[in-house]
């Protein structure tokens, strides 16, 4: 089963395919020059020792992006059958 | 005769740029500034094939947009200079993201080639690029190379000669966009066609697509015609509010998707994945690096690395340019006659310059440290690692590089790490990283601090510097949160940074960093210091003491040296005035010779008939300063003399030495006259108004004037204000030793002094680097807000030290 969720509310060690990028301006600018752009398959690398940032790995490289830009991201991820509490 | 050819350098940051400028231009490099604005130009040459080779290093950037001001200037550069050639640089590594800055480049036209870089960290991670195949699909073409271990360097230059004597036109590439954004970029581009009012240097499907992408450089170049950008805009606007509605974007974010598009389409048919793990290396790395238990504890262990291996290898150097500098002085004694000029050369020139340099040795181990972090990669962890900290203060992840650059870890220049503030892309953050950086402890703060640690905190003098590295980066985030939360208020910038794989950094990568950053700190010392130096000398040497008053404090000595020789003790030593001043040489000398241990001397002062005397004299005032109350005469005497001679000997010396301590009052009543009369004097003591609150009297005044044109001087100018003792029978005791014994000085006192030359205005290298990096205003400001901080927070310890009983 597919679902999308935000990235922010990715676990660690998780896969997924960026399905919309709604940030505009500067920000939409950045996150997209970085190559985070629709169907770009990601990895969550994991996160820094207070949780955000989170490092994110895709096209061959790792790049940090704080929770609230993640929040910016439709991830569609893997739903397994029995959800995880832990998406917080 | 060489023809001489430009080509450009282009590529993300940490695609190897600099590795190929480095490997391509060898030890020719300069470095200067782009016309107007703080970005660095890097730029080299090479012979090859019978051409000179030019090369420019562009700032490392994802794109080329009008957002930063990296891009701007590489694409300003490209447009107005006109290269023979670019040369991107490509990561092979991370081909997609690396080609996005390619497709801009094709878009813009520029005459391309295409060094592949990093070929063999591509493959050692299963990644097998078709170069020939890329080469064809985009229409650029392919060097594939390691710039590293300098392979492929020579085959690049080789294709960039070939390239550039056959020239071609500038070609803007036609990538679609999809179809509205494809119809508006032909519409837009038939109306600058139509009209003259564009460079032609602009190719106009180019200006067309920045149009679309919202950029304001190329609007306000269109204004010049109010018809046409009017028309520009309309069909901007209408193309926004399409793509809005039907695929909740703006054209921007359109454009750079199919971009993406069009990469991928290549990419799939000329990059070959073998199955390899999941995690490389580097990724294994960072599961401990960045642990969020291990990872914080290995930093601080790394940052505290850093400062140890800085300061103990940095320890033997130190000594050698002291002793160089003594050496110097010695030299400039002999040769330089008594008097101002020597006075000058000593105290103005040697002194300052001198204390300056002495400190490279730490500021280069430091800088050589900060390299290998930087160039390891792991310098982008620390700022991963502590971005959330720092957000709190508005500041940034990679403001701690600054901050660390500029002495975080105590000992570095705030000059470089202003500098280093250019990765910041907000101006806000920005400007309020640069503010703060003067609080942390530089190299040149660290021996004033040392100085008074020693005397007054000697117990616990590691504590106490680790303290004042808290202490500074406590002041340093709540200033930048006060000022984040008035001034500079903001929102602020996308974080999105990339994390650089782990590399071992190369010797040669690391020298050139060092290198650049330790010279921009001696260059500091060559100019401003040795002019403030000078500048500080007069300030504290004239105007002299009128011709009376000098003639008063002579007369007094006169009358003590009457009393000498009608002295009846040293009737039977001292006869005139002729053996008393042989006597005041031969003492000099006799210390001399037993702080040195110099045999020679000593079998040639034993002939002498005051020998005797001397010895006795020597004993007597190192038991007098060794135990200030009541000495043990037994002891003063050479065992062999005894009886009425050792009575009589030791009656002399006490009768020598008290005279000549009179006579030390009066020389130090003289200097401390003389100073007072000079403007560094006034000066000081019309701030002692001020500065009487926090204990400070005019001598520290003047020393933190001096202070001002450069840290490094508080310590050498404190030495002067004080050196009120350096006559023959208290050879010159030291500063620490003076300030021991100065009963006005107090631990909290010195606290109260450490914590407001940490505070205060920044020195005047520091101020020059604010100035161009921002504007007079912020120059102003800094001086007003370090003061005002300073002064405060100093008031705050000493008044609340004495309430509290201190």
């Amino acid at each position: 089963m597919k679902k999308i969720i935000p990235m922010r509310k990715m676990l660690n060690n998780q896969d997924g395919i960026i399905k919309k990028v709604s940030a505009t301006g500067e920000m939409g600018r950045r996150i997209r020059e970085m190559g985070l752009v629709p169907d770009t398959e990601i990895h969550v690398q994991g996160r820094a020792p207070l949780k955000d940032p989170v490092a994110i790995k895709v096209r061959d490289c790792v790049l940090t992006l704080r929770n609230n830009e993640a929040n910016f991201i439709q991830v569609e991820i893997d739903f397994p059958d029995t959800p995880e509490k832990n998406t917080k | 005769m060489k023809k001489k050819i430009t080509i450009a350098l282009a590529g993300n940051p940490n695609a190897g740029k600099s590795t190929v400028f480095n490997a391509i231009t060898g030890a020719r490099q300069h470095i200067a500034n782009y016309p107007g604005v703080t970005v660095e130009k890097k730029y080299g040459s090479v012979d090859h094939k019978g051409y000179r080779i030019e090369v420019v290093d562009l700032p490392g950037t994802y794109s080329l947009t009008a957002y930063s001001l990296e891009e701007l200037v590489a694409r300003n550069f490209l447009i107005n200079d006109r290269p023979d050639l670019v040369v991107d640089i490509v990561d092979a590594s991370n081909l997609d993201r690396n080609l996005y800055l390619t497709i801009q480049l094709k878009e813009m036209g520029v005459p391309l080639l295409i060094g592949l870089n990093m070929v063999d960290i591509a493959k050692s991670r299963g990644i097998i690029i078709d170069h020939e195949q890329l080469s064809s699909l985009l229409g650029v073409p392919v060097v594939p190379m390691v710039a590293r271990s300098n392979k492929g360097t020579d085959e690049l230059l080789d294709k960039i000669v070939e390239l550039v004597s056959n020239p071609r036109e500038w070609q803007p590439a036609k990538i679609s966009y999809g179809l509205d954004i494809d119809r508006a970029i032909d519409e837009i581009e038939s109306i600058i066609k139509a009209s003259n009012i564009i460079d032609e240097k602009y190719p106009a499907r180019w200006l067309a697509l920045k149009c679309l992408e919202g950029d304001e450089q190329v609007f306000a170049s269109l204004e010049k015609d109010p018809d046409l950008s009017k028309k520009v805009r309309a069909i901007t606007q209408r193309v926004i509010k399409h793509t809005l509605s039907t695929l909740e974007e703006d054209p921007e974010g359109v454009i750079a998707d199919h971009r993406y598009g069009y990469l991928t389409g290549i990419t799939k048919s000329t990059l070959k994945r073998q199955i390899q793990s999941r995690l490389n290396m580097s990724d294994k790395i960072d599961k401990v690096m960045t642990n969020r238990i291990l990872g914080p504890i290995l930093m601080v262990m790394i940052l505290y690395g850093m400062y140890l291996f800085t300061f103990s290898a940095s320890e033997a150097p130190i000594h050698w340019l002291d002793m160089l500098f003594s050496k110097l002085k010695v030299i400039i004694c002999t040769v330089v006659p008594k008097g101002h000029l020597q006075s000058l050369i000593m105290s103005g020139i040697v002194d300052g310059v001198g204390s300056v340099l002495g400190f490279v040795p730490i500021i280069m181990f430091m800088f050589f440290a900060i390299a290998i972090i930087e160039d390891s990669g792991y310098m982008a962890r620390i700022a991963f690692m502590l971005d959330r900290v720092l957000r709190w203060f508005g500041l940034h992840g990679n403001s701690v590089i600054s901050l660390i650059i500029s002495g975080g870890i105590s000992g570095g220049c705030a000059v470089p790490g202003i500098m280093a503030t250019r990765t910041l892309r907000d101006p806000k953050e920005r400007i309020a990283t640069l503010l703060v950086i003067p609080f942390m402890n530089c190299g040149a703060k660290l021996p004033v601090y040392a100085v008074l640690i020693t005397v007054f905190f000697s117990k616990n003098q590691t504590t106490m510097m680790f303290l004042l590295t808290i202490i500074s980066w406590i002041f340093a985030l709540f200033a930048a949160k006060l000022l984040r939360l008035t001034v500079l208020k903001g929102s602020q910038t996308p974080f999105v940074m990339e994390l650089p794989p782990y590399r071992l950094p190369t010797l040669k990568g690391v020298c050139i960093h060092t290198w650049e950053r330790t010279f921009q700190y001696i260059k500091k010392a060559g100019t401003i210091i040795l002019g403030l130096s000078i500048l500080l000398w007069a300030m504290m040497t004239f105007p002299q003491l009128p011709a009376n008053q000098i003639r008063a404090f002579e007369n007094q000595k006169n009358r003590i040296n009457r009393m000498i020789l009608h002295s009846p003790a040293l009737k039977k030593y001292i006869k005139d005035s002729k053996d008393l001043r042989q006597i005041d040489r031969l003492y000099a000398t006799y210390v001399q010779t037993v702080t040195k241990k110099d045999k020679k001397l000593i079998t040639k002062l034993k002939k002498s008939r005051f020998f005797p005397l001397l010895k006795a004299i020597y004993t007597t005032d190192r038991n007098k300063m060794d135990s200030p109350r009541g000495y043990n005469s037994d002891t003063t005497i050479p065992e062999s003399i005894t009886g009425h001679i050792k009575d009589e000997l030791s009656k002399a010396a006490h009768e020598y030495i008290r005279y000549k301590q009179m006579e030390e009052k009066i020389d130090a009543a003289q200097r401390q006259a003389a100073l007072k009369h000079t403007v560094a004097g006034w000066l000081g003591q019309k701030l002692e108004f001020f500065t009487r609150p926090l204990g400070f009297d005019y001598r520290t005044d003047i020393a933190l004037v001096g202070g001002f044109a450069a840290k490094e001087v508080i310590l050498s100018t404190l030495g002067t204000a004080y050196s009120l003792s350096d006559s023959i029978v208290n050879q010159s005791k030291s500063l620490s030793k003076r300030l021991t014994t100065d009963p006005s000085w107090t631990p909290l006192k010195a606290f109260t002094l450490i914590i407001f030359i940490m505070l205060y205005v920044p020195c005047i290298a520091t101020l020059a680097s604010i100035r161009k990096e921002t504007s007079w205003n912020w120059v102003w400001f800094s001086i007003c807000f370090n003061l005002t901080v300073a002064y405060t927070v100093s008031l705050i310890i000493s008044q609340g030290g004495r309430i509290a009983g201190m």
